[in-house]
């Protein structure tokens, strides 16, 4: 049972990795709808930050999805309040249903907060794509070595001590780069300061058990596109149960059908009756 | 076939090499209808792999980036692995349960499984972008260890090498090794008990790879049940594979039987019958407490509630009561057609899950590509090439050597 064996071993080491995670050291950026000017600007930040070169931004663009050449993208929204503007990236939640998935730990939740993947790791499963609940992550179908790509919160920029592409260039301080537990005091100071000005929901505080990324919005978050279904507990919790009743079924099934074995086998020396 | 066996001398190398050569040769027809149809298309099929590897998944599937997992996984790998089924029930009615009746079938359900997992795991590293790196899932130095397509592996893995250490006695009979067979059916115990508890575990851990895909999948289809519905369908979707290959191996190989075995065969359908009817029934009584439990009445007057009902009654409800008057009236018929529309129903269960319901709102519908079809075909007609070949040399069908005790 080499796989019990390695859950049973590994089964602390997990743990002591999920305390590290703890919500406060976390870093996040908080995206507040309202100061975004919908200039496309973080596209281009975002494309020059992962070597994209050919981004190509159409004048009036048709509503656009996040693929394996654009890892974040904004779409413009009819909403009660006018024409809006959303950016759409990877939302690296507190317990990603991602890396609960990957069997490799290429997709990995660093203690700093970015969700990222790592080339030399991951064999190309795409159960990652299946479990994640925002559709985040994408494939490069055309190549013959392909990857995952998605937002990684520029993790190299991150840990020079830098801030990521997006939150340093945005001109309107429409994204802020900072602690998460920081960002959610500041969302909630904007939401009490100027309450007319916003819905009272921070996006991403407790969607999926919590996100790197959230949102403060002037209208319904499901008039800007967003999944309002998203459970409010974790996703990789949805497998918890399964995976923790393994262990003991590898040991106890083995046992009873020992026990039945045994208790069946006076019959063996009648073999040929039907 | 056992008169070439006994003329074997296992001591003198040459010879052993002269029988294993003068073995490979085709045995039967080579222009039989079979060999005619599937002989193109395993060209064509191999033609396809060869280009998936040179530009990629993309350039011969119709895959999205809505949906991740095609024709390949659904069919080959969540469908197949439930069809092979049957190896971990009927070992556990013989080895376990001790009913010998369904001894003469063992051998043909348990190489069946091991050669279903050996190709479907074949089909799961065409579908990886980076299938080197599977290693990383083996050796250890990456464990996703809150994965449950890991331990899926695991299970899947350690399953494959308890089924072959189940098989290796035939191998052993074929190759007249008398000492190694008295190893390997000391070390088959271990093999069963353990075959049994992996496949309860990687046969459920299938379905539990979509509970955290719970937004993606309609929910009348999903539920936090999955496991259990995959695992209680997995034993009469495997079982009616047996008979439904059975039916067909049995005329194929019909120069194979013992003319006794041709007789026992009847009364194990009757008694595999009765299997699937209360199967189906505990899994029929099991979907109807998830729907209630779920309030999933809401959903059923809707095109994907109707289509929900068409696999309920259509596939599950109506082969229950072909099986349970097949075994009420002992008629092979009967039992043949419920094994075939089990097998459909189970198909589209598999299907609907991991493709056709998944991603049901999604603006563009994933079809697969007609080269995803071929390639589904080349891996299920290699796996029927080779079974045939074992099938014409080991002791699977026919009975073992007179130096084995107690037959097979």
């Amino acid at each position: 049972m080499g796989a019990t064996a390695v859950a049973l071993s590994f089964g602390k080491q997990t743990a002591a990795n999920n305390a590290t995670v703890s919500e406060t050291e976390l870093n996040g950026i908080l995206y507040d709808i309202t100061r975004c000017k919908g200039c496309h600007g973080c596209e281009y930040d975002c494309a020059d930050a992962h070597g994209f070169t050919d981004i190509d931004i159409p004048k009036n663009p048709p509503f656009r999805r996040t693929d394996e050449k654009h890892r974040t993208v904004v779409n413009h929204y009819e909403t009660s309040q006018g024409k809006l503007p959303r950016k759409t990236q990877c939302m690296h939640c507190n317990q990603p249903a991602c890396d609960a998935a990957c069997l490799t730990q290429a997709m990995h939740k660093t203690p700093e907060g970015p969700v990222i993947w790592r080339e030399d790791k991951c064999m190309g499963c795409r159960y990652c794509m299946i479990s994640c609940p925002f559709d985040i992550p994408k494939f490069e179908y055309e190549s013959t070595n392909p990857r995952i790509v998605k937002c990684d919160m520029c993790i190299d920029l991150i840990n020079q001590g830098e801030i990521p592409a997006c939150a340093y260039n945005c001109p309107e301080e429409a994204l802020i780069y900072g602690k998460r537990s920081e960002l959610i005091r500041e969302a909630r100071k904007r939401i009490h300061d100027e309450p007319e000005k916003y819905v009272d929901h921070i996006y991403g505080e407790h969607e999926a058990g919590g996100t790197s990324w959230l949102y403060l919005s002037p209208v319904p978050f499901d008039e800007i596109g967003f999944n309002t279904k998203i459970q409010n507990s974790s996703y990789p919790a949805l497998t918890k149960g399964f995976i923790s009743s393994i262990a003991p079924v590898d040991i106890l099934l083995p046992a009873v059908l020992l026990g039945i074995y045994e208790a069946t086998k006076t019959s063996a020396n009648k073999e040929e009756e039907l | 076939m056992s008169t070439t066996i006994s003329k074997v001398e296992p001591k003198q190398n040459e010879n052993m090499l002269h029988f294993i050569i003068s073995e490979l040769k085709p045995k039967g027809k080579i222009f039989s209808p079979f060999n005619i149809i599937s002989f193109p298309i395993m060209i064509v099929g191999l033609v396809i792999i060869f280009l998936r590897f040179k530009n990629g998944i993309g350039s011969v599937t119709n895959l999205s980036q809505d949906v991740p997992w095609g024709l390949w996984i659904g069919f080959d790998v969540v469908t197949g692995v439930a069809f092979a089924g049957g190896a971990y029930v009927l070992v556990f009615m013989v080895n376990i349960l001790n009913l010998k009746k369904y001894k003469p079938i063992l051998r043909i359900t348990v190489l069946n499984g091991f050669l279903a997992y050996l190709f479907y795991s074949a089909a799961l590293l065409l579908d990886l972008g980076r299938p080197l790196n599977v290693i990383n899932v083996v050796i250890g130095n990456n464990y996703g260890v809150s994965s449950v397509l890991f331990l899926v592996g695991w299970h899947f893995l350690l399953y494959m090498l308890a089924l072959l250490i189940e098989f290796s006695p035939a191998v052993a009979e074929w190759l007249n090794a008398r000492k190694l067979h008295r190893f390997l059916t000391a070390i088959s115990m271990g093999a069963v008990i353990f075959g049994i508890t992996l496949s309860v575990l990687h046969q459920s851990g299938i379905g539990a790879l979509f509970l955290m895909a719970k937004d993606k999948i309609h929910p009348l289809w999903y539920n936090s049940y999955l496991p259990l519905l995959f695992v209680v369908s997995s034993i009469f979707a495997g079982i009616s594979m047996v008979i439904f290959e059975g039916s067909i191996s049995h005329r194929v190989f019909s120069n194979q039987l013992a003319p006794e075995d041709h007789h026992k065969h009847n009364s194990i359908l009757t008694g595999l019958s009765k299997i699937c009817a209360l199967g189906m029934f505990v899994y029929l009584s099991l979907l109807i407490l998830v729907f209630v439990h779920e309030q999933n009445a809401v959903y059923i007057n809707s095109p994907m509630g109707y289509w929900f009902l068409v696999e309920v009654i259509g596939f599950v409800f109506l082969p229950m009561l072909l099986f349970f008057f097949a075994y009420r009236t002992h008629n092979t018929l009967l039992s043949r057609i419920a094994a075939i529309v089990t097998l459909l129903g189970i198909m589209l269960n598999r299907m609907n899950i991991s493709i056709i319901c998944y991603r049901w709102d999604a603006a563009e519908r994933y079809i697969p590509s007609w080269q995803e079809f071929v390639v589904t075909l080349t891996i299920i007609f290699i796996e029927i090439w080779v079974l045939r070949w074992i099938v014409r040399r080991m002791p699977v069908l026919h009975r073992s050597p007179d130096w084995v005790g107690g037959g097979h």
